[in-house]
């Protein structure tokens, strides 16, 4: 079941695989290829609310139907429609900043706590990988109650005297990049902290006596050699938020929609199942060069821990 | 170089816990506000979980939801920990690109498209929706989850014990019963855990896999939330917070004490 080297494979072994094989097979892949398949069919008033799918048992000729019948109308709707593109535009415009914001923010969190003592890393890791198990909307929530018009953010202000009149927070895109950046934290955070914490000490002991100031170490060492981090922890947060939906719903504004609340109108307002299924074709699409890159980056890290 | 805690660390360290902690905090707080206005502080009061118990529709729906996380917990623990072995134990068998690469898309794929994908799986199939495919779609979801923490612990163990064993003519199934179940056991709770409280919390996918009768109770939260703030909600939000700590806590403290010392678990 677990042998390792030996050529002859036992059916233990081959269960081993099989087993999750197949069930992520019918269950991850096979969704995908029928989501393809609905993006190219006509919505229709039926019950479910599409074109039927391919028929094998009509043989040849329900083969030759089902060619003729594939329709790009979908995607046509989505190229002419300014609303879908402005839509994937503003959902990349939100990821990229907020990557952005989370880096700035999570880059000194993670660096203080590789500085720290040995005892305090495992406790503070905990600390901050903690709240990412309460759920998202929990935590969106939260902040409901704080940036409302007579929240608690407001009172502080006014209390504070930073403002004479209650501003408004919710329904903002300023409120959103908050919940953006408070939910994706740890994504950030956890990925950094793991390569400056395998760092090397001796490199920046052997700049320091050669006498180069701390932040010249910082740029010229510490930073190029975090880059792998950055890379993973900048996909592992860009790549879900470009189709974040809960977020931008509960805090964002009704002006411009993420393609995230597009694809889940569509589909639970407009009950339009293909165009639902083009918009996500479409978003996969998107999110097919970082999500390889992302996975090329986790192959690489288990085969050097092998 | 001075290794420590300089003012710019601590102050980094300490700003950035505030920020994760601080919104939940108040939440907390205001769980226990005896004012029906959400904003105004009327004093300590536990009437909002008292209210709780009389709401029939919200109690059934966490009794859904806790049905729906074991269920799928249970799959995804079983599941996870065979694709760990098989990633980690099978050396390069045929199509292992491709599984590696099912393992891992799940993790960063955005949950709408989950949600949708598998959703049109169960019309297609005419598979009747509610509790079964809602728990199905979990279970793909979070073994994923298992598979990474599992497969961590399974890297870094002694190998030489397992040959040891096999050396002396025990069985392969057994030796996998007998000295990697109990050496790779902390790390198989820990994902059974991570798997259950990811159920728990998961809006969109269920959302979209779900059918009538089987209300989860984030579906539930989520209706009630677009409504408004409500002093109910922070209540309930208030006792997930605490089930998911609790079990977080008992994850960490298993995979910690397992780790001895090693690297942290990924997750």
């Amino acid at each position: 079941m677990i042998g390792g080297g030996s050529e002859h494979r036992s059916w233990g072994d081959r269960l081993v695989v099989l087993v999750p094989y197949l069930w992520l097979a019918l269950f991850f892949l096979l969704p995908f290829l029928i989501v393809f398949r609905i993006s190219l069919s006509q919505t229709a008033i039926a019950q479910p609310p599409y074109t039927p799918l391919l028929d094998l048992a009509g043989g040849f000729g329900a083969l030759r139907e089902f060619v003729a019948g594939l329709s790009f109308d979908n995607y046509v709707t989505l190229a002419s429609d300014t609303l879908y593109l402005a839509s994937y535009l503003k959902s990349l415009e939100f990821a990229a900043i907020a990557t952005a914001l989370l880096l700035l923010i999570g880059y000194p969190i993670a660096y203080g706590i590789s500085r720290a003592s040995a005892k305090a890393q495992p406790i503070l890791v905990m600390l901050i990988v903690l709240p990412f198990w309460t759920s998202f909307l929990i935590r969106v929530y939260a902040w409901i109650n704080i940036l409302q018009r007579d929240g608690l953010l407001n009172d502080a202000l006014l209390a504070l005297g930073l403002a004479d009149a209650p501003l408004t927070w919710l329904a903002t895109d300023t409120a959103v990049y908050i919940g953006l950046v408070y939910s994706y934290l740890p994504f950030m955070v956890l990925p950094l902290y793991a390569t400056l914490q395998k760092m090397d000490d001796t490199l920046l002991e052997a700049a320091a006596d050669l006498g180069c100031p701390r932040w010249r170490a910082f740029w010229q060492v510490t930073l190029p050699l975090s880059l792998p981090g950055v890379g993973a922890g900048a996909l592992l947060c860009f790549i879900p938020i470009v189709g974040e939906f809960v977020i931008p719903d509960l805090l964002g504004g009704s002006q411009a929609l993420m393609i995230g609340q597009t694809l889940w109108t569509e589909f639970f307002s407009n009950r339009d199942w293909p165009v639902a299924s083009a918009v996500a074709v479409v978003l996969l699409t998107l999110l097919l060069v970082p999500i390889v890159v992302y996975q090329h980056m986790q192959t690489r890290e288990i085969e050097r821990s092998r | 170089m001075r290794k420590g805690p300089s003012w710019f660390n601590l102050t980094s360290i300490a700003l950035g816990l505030a920020f994760l902690y601080l919104p939940i905090a108040i939440l907390v707080i205001y769980s226990f506000n005896a004012s029906r206005l959400v904003t105004v502080w009327g004093g300590w009061s536990i009437r909002w979980y008292a209210a709780l118990l009389e709401d029939a529709a919200l109690r059934e729906a966490a009794a859904t939801s806790i049905g729906i996380a074991l269920v799928s917990a249970a799959a995804a623990t079983v599941l996870g920990t065979l694709a760990a072995l098989a990633l980690t134990r099978l050396g390069r068998f045929r199509g292992r690109l491709p599984f590696s690469a099912m393992i891992y898309a799940p993790l960063v794929m955005p949950e709408v498209i989950t949600g949708l994908s598998l959703l049109l799986l169960f019309v297609a199939i005419d598979f009747d929706r509610g509790f079964w495919t809602v728990s199905i779609a979990h279970a793909t979801l979070t073994m994923c989850f298992v598979a990474v923490v599992v497969q961590a612990r399974l890297v870094d163990f002694d190998r030489s014990l397992e040959e040891a064993a096999m050396d002396l003519g025990c069985p392969p199934l057994r030796t996998f019963l007998t000295v990697t179940l109990p050496l790779i056991a902390p790390a198989v709770a820990a994902g059974f855990l991570l798997a259950f409280s990811l159920s728990l919390d998961d809006l969109v996918i269920a959302s979209f896999t779900t059918g009538p009768g089987a209300t989860t109770l984030p579906i539930r939260i989520y209706s009630d939330v677009r409504l408004g703030v409500k002093p109910e909600i922070n209540a309930v939000c208030t006792i997930m917070i605490a089930v998911v700590a609790v079990a977080m806590i008992a994850a960490s403290l298993l995979t910690r004490r397992s780790a001895s010392g090693g690297t942290p678990a990924p997750i």
